[in-house]
This record gives C-alpha cells, structure tokens and sequence, in this order.
C-alpha cells in the first residue's frame, strides 16, 4: 500500500472547491463545447478566448483532467473565471489590464515548441507533448499576488518543474535557470513606447526551480490556459510577485550566472531578482503590507504574507540572506 | 477684429449657452463614475472592471490632468482665433481641475491609506510620485480659493495673474506625477508631457516674440502708466 505523506497544504481538492467552482466549472463543460464547434468552423469565440483553446499534443477538446492534489491556499476563495481571464498583465498585448483579454488570440500558440540551452546534457527543440505527461496533471490552488498590491486565488492545472528541469540532467555548472517569452512584433501591441525590452524574460536560482511547489502550468479551472493568462505553458512560482511567473515560455536555459530579468533590467530599484512576496519591504512607490482582492467586493483587502502564505516552503532557501537587500 | 466677434449666432451662443453648455461638459466625467459606482452596487458588479478601486484613481487622476490641460489651452485658444467670450469659461474649467483633483485625493485618503494621516505623510514622504502629486494638489488650493469675482477685487487684477501663473509648475507636477506612478516606459505620461509643453512653450514663445502683448504691458496701458 502507498502511504504518502501530506504536507500543511495538501488537501483534496473536494475539501476546499467551493459550490460556486462546480456551477463553474458545468458553465466551462458547455463553453468547452462551444469552443470545439467553432474551432471546425474556423471562427474564435468569446467562450473559447475565456478558456483557452486546443492546442496539438494537448488534449482535443482543451479539457484536462488533473489529480486531486490540491495546494490549499492559507485562505480566501477562488477568483471567479472572468476575473482571472478578464484582468491580466501581458504588456506584449497593451498595458490595460482588459488589453490581453482582448488581444491575445492574435498569438499563435499551435504549434508550439520550447528551445532548451544551456549546460544540460539532453537540450535541443521540444514540443509541450514531450515535456509534460497529460495523465500525471495536478491541480494546485495557488494565491497569485502581483506587485501592484493585489491578489487573486487561481485553481491552476500542471505539473512540478523540477522533475522536467532533471530530465534535462542539468551539468553542475547549470546555477539558475533563464526563462523567455514568445515574442512576435506582428502578433503581438508593441507601440512607439515598448515599456520593456522584449522579448520578456526571468529566472531562478536552481533551488527555487526545483522546489515542489514551482509549477509548470498548462492550465486553469480545468481547461487549456486561456492566452492572456500564458499559453500553452507558464511558469507560477507562487511565493514570488506575479512577474516572476513567466507566461508562454519558448526557451529554457540553464546557465552559471544569475540571468537578466525584464522588470529587473527597466528598474533595478524596484524590482530585485529574487522579488519574494514580502510586507515588511515595500516597493519604492508602494506599500506592500497589504493587497487588494481582486473579485471579492469593490473594497476587499488583506494583509499581505510572508512569501504569500509559503513560508513553511521556501523560506530555508533564504536562510541567512538580508530580504530587504536582496528585494 | 476676426469675422466670428460680427457672428450673431456665435455672440448668441456666447451670452446663452457657452457657460451652462461648459459647466454641463465639466460635470459628465463625474457623473459617469458615480453612474459606473451606482451599477457596482447594484445590477453591474463589475462595471468598473476587476479592481474598481484603482480604475477610480486612474479615472479621477485622467480628468483632473485632462481638464487641467484644457484649462491651458482656452487663451492660446482665444489668441488663434480672436474669440474673446471663451475666457469667461476658463475660470471654472480650472476649478473643475481642482475639485476632480480633491475627489482623486480624497479616494486615495479614504481607500487606499483608510484615513490615516500618518500613512499619508510617510507616503508625501518616501514615494516621489506621491510627494510631486500632492504638491500639484497643494498648489491648487489657494488657486481654487481665489477663483471667484471677489478674490479677485480684493487681490487686483496683476497680483491674481500672477498668483495664477502658478498652473504651469502645476501641470508639470501632475504629469511628473503621472509618469513616476507607472510602471516601465509607457506612452500616456508622454503623450500628456507633450501638450503641456507645447502649451506652456507657447506662452514662452508669446511673451519673448511679442512683448507688448503681455498681461502686465496690457494693464499698464489701460492704467496709463
């Protein structure tokens, strides 16, 4: 018999899915529906651009299933769908917070592949169907706090990066790992003023790519992830600012030195490397004691936590370094 | 004299309706966010998107610097087209400035620091676009206060002008403000900086191209001097 142990934040995820996820989620099954009858047809519709679209080597009709391995998160509901797909940062497609809803199926994201480079022993060009096993998916319910001061609680589908970065079997000269994003002037609201360098890009230590609670997602509220939130595949370092979650990765990299970060290189005194959610350090030109909650009521706050609630998790990675030199 | 001062119709309008047409025009923008607050509240929760709170700031923080900015551009609006009723407008399209810029204060006092003045002063203090927004704002008031008939007799004429030169540092705050409050490079701070250059920049280019046309030559005249 298997007996594994839970941690403080493995929960099935019957325990903590409210009612209002399942009347969700039957509203998902009819819009998924929807989305296969206008893919023959060729056509993009409102549903499909809120729950994402099949893509080759995913699923057929963008549905996944995913084991009941639940992350709880230390409290709160889960942020409806339409705010979750309806409230994104994705400066690519324009820096309102509607512009990614509205813009991101310009962006082709089948077919996809990711470039692996680096001090690895196994790199070279894979598809999504080569880095991640559709039956072995999990759901993690993850808090997502953005350094805007703001949050939200995401049912995300995928699985842990660490096992994917090893099959790689990284050298020990492999430090930190690089992450890009897609990048397409033609797809893509670049305008006179591009905010950043583009193509966007992050990074972790090795450690933090490998810790267990780093996902690789492919997936929200039990579909393909929508475009604005990062298709086909995104990065979610829950315990991190909401940048640092990389979205529609096409390289991977492992290198020796810590890598640039886009945020990071636009503003070194905002935005750190390690930009660990923390209130007792607050962004240049804002409180980060406390977050707005996204979906809850015009007027829903909470007090921010320690490395968004993940503490118990992380923190050792940290142990002995000064979280307010390195923000 | 232009051919619009000997237009009936145009003098018409001037006398009737330039001044409730005007007043109308400055109270939409106010009345479209309560009427998107009103909806919030009842049948529309999400009438003012995901994060009502910061699409008020952003909201009020818009039309307080857009109306400010249209307050700028009535004289060099007066000079290109010799229309000379439009300046009776200009007195309340900046009072308007200041109330939308109060209500932007205020929203950010009551949501964001819940009233506290010791929250208030650590941001005036550590956050430069907090520091040069307030400042803006500030700087508004004793404008906002003399902006009636007899403020203006009790002061004369050339001390109010010169008071009211103070709307220029004004507008560069407010867009100073506005372009250390985003993130990255981004085009609306500019695009605002532009056009109060160019209207700050016309009244440099008037007062050293033709000097006689100046307020203070001009009273100088009339008073005989």
């Amino acid at each position: 018999m298997l007996i594994k142990s839970r941690k403080s934040w493995h929960l099935t995820e019957n325990d903590v899915t409210p009612e209002h996820l399942y009347l969700n989620r039957r509203a998902i099954m009819a819009a998924g529906g929807a989305a296969a009858v206008s893919l023959t047809a060729g056509a993009c519709s409102a549903e499909e651009a809120q729950t994402g679209a099949a893509r080759s080597g995913m699923p057929a009709d963008g549905n996944l299933t995913a084991r009941e391995t639940g992350y709880l998160p230390p409290d709160g509901d889960l942020t409806a769908l339409d705010a979750v797909t309806g409230y994104n940062n994705f400066y690519e497609f324009g820096t309102s917070k509607t512009d990614p809803a509205r813009y991101a199926d310009r962006m082709t994201t089948d077919p996809w592949s990711i470039e692996v480079t680096g001090h690895a022993e196994r790199t070279g060009r894979f598809g999504i169907e080569d880095l991640i096993d559709f039956n072995a998916l999990e759901a993690r319910i993850y808090r997502l706090r953005c350094v805007e001061a703001w949050s939200m609680v995401i049912p995300w589908i995928g699985v842990p990066l660490g096992p994917i970065l090893e099959s790689f079997r990284p050298t020990s000269d492999a430090r930190y790992v690089a992450f890009e994003t897609y990048f397409d002037r033609e797809e893509m609201r670049i305008g006179p003023f591009p905010v950043l360098d583009w193509p966007y890009v992050e990074g972790l230590r090795m450690d933090e790519a490998m810790n267990p609670l780093t996902l690789l997602a492919v997936g929200l509220y039990d579909r393909v992830l929508p475009n604005q939130n990062g298709a086909p595949i995104r990065l979610v370092v829950p315990w991190k600012y909401g940048f640092k979650s990389i979205k529609s990765i096409v390289r991977i990299s492992f290198v020796s030195e810590q890598p640039p970060t886009s945020w990071n290189r636009s503003a070194p005194n905002e935005y750190g490397f390690y930009s660990n959610v923390n209130p007792n350090v607050d962004h240049p030109r804002w409180s980060q004691a406390s977050e707005r909650v996204i979906g809850a009521g015009p007027f829903a706050r909470r007090d921010t936590d320690m490395f968004n609630g993940y503490a118990d998790e992380v923190a050792s990675m940290y142990a002995g370094m000064d979280l307010a030199e390195n923000y | 004299m232009a051919a619009a001062q000997r237009s009936p119709v145009l003098r018409s309008f001037a006398k009737h309706c330039l001044k409730p047409l005007s007043l109308i025009a400055l109270l939409v923008p106010g009345l479209w966010l309560i009427w998107l607050w009103v909806q919030v509240f009842t049948f529309n929760p999400t009438a003012l998107g995901f994060d009502p709170v910061a699409r008020t700031h952003h909201f009020l923080g818009d039309t307080a610097l857009r109306v400010l900015i249209v307050s700028l551009m009535v004289t060099p609006f007066r000079d290109l087209t010799k229309w000379a009723p439009i300046i009776q407008i200009r007195r309340r399209i900046g009072l308007a400035a200041f109330f939308y810029a109060l209500l932007h204060v205020t929203a950010y006092l009551a949501f964001d620091l819940r009233g506290s003045l010791p929250g208030l002063w650590e941001d005036v203090v550590e956050r430069i676009y907090i520091t040069l927004g307030m400042a803006a704002f500030v700087l508004l008031i004793p404008l906002a206060i003399t902006s009636n008939n007899a403020m203006i007799k009790r002061m004369g004429a050339l001390a109010w002008r010169r008071l009211h030169t103070l709307v220029y540092p004004i507008a560069v705050l407010a867009v100073f403000h506005y372009g250390f409050m985003v993130k990255g490079v981004q085009m609306g701070p500019w695009i605002h900086g532009a056009v109060i250059a160019l209207l700050l920049g016309y009244r440099a280019w008037r007062g050293v191209s033709n000097p006689g046309s100046s307020f203070r030559t001009r009273l100088r005249q009339v008073r005989g001097a």
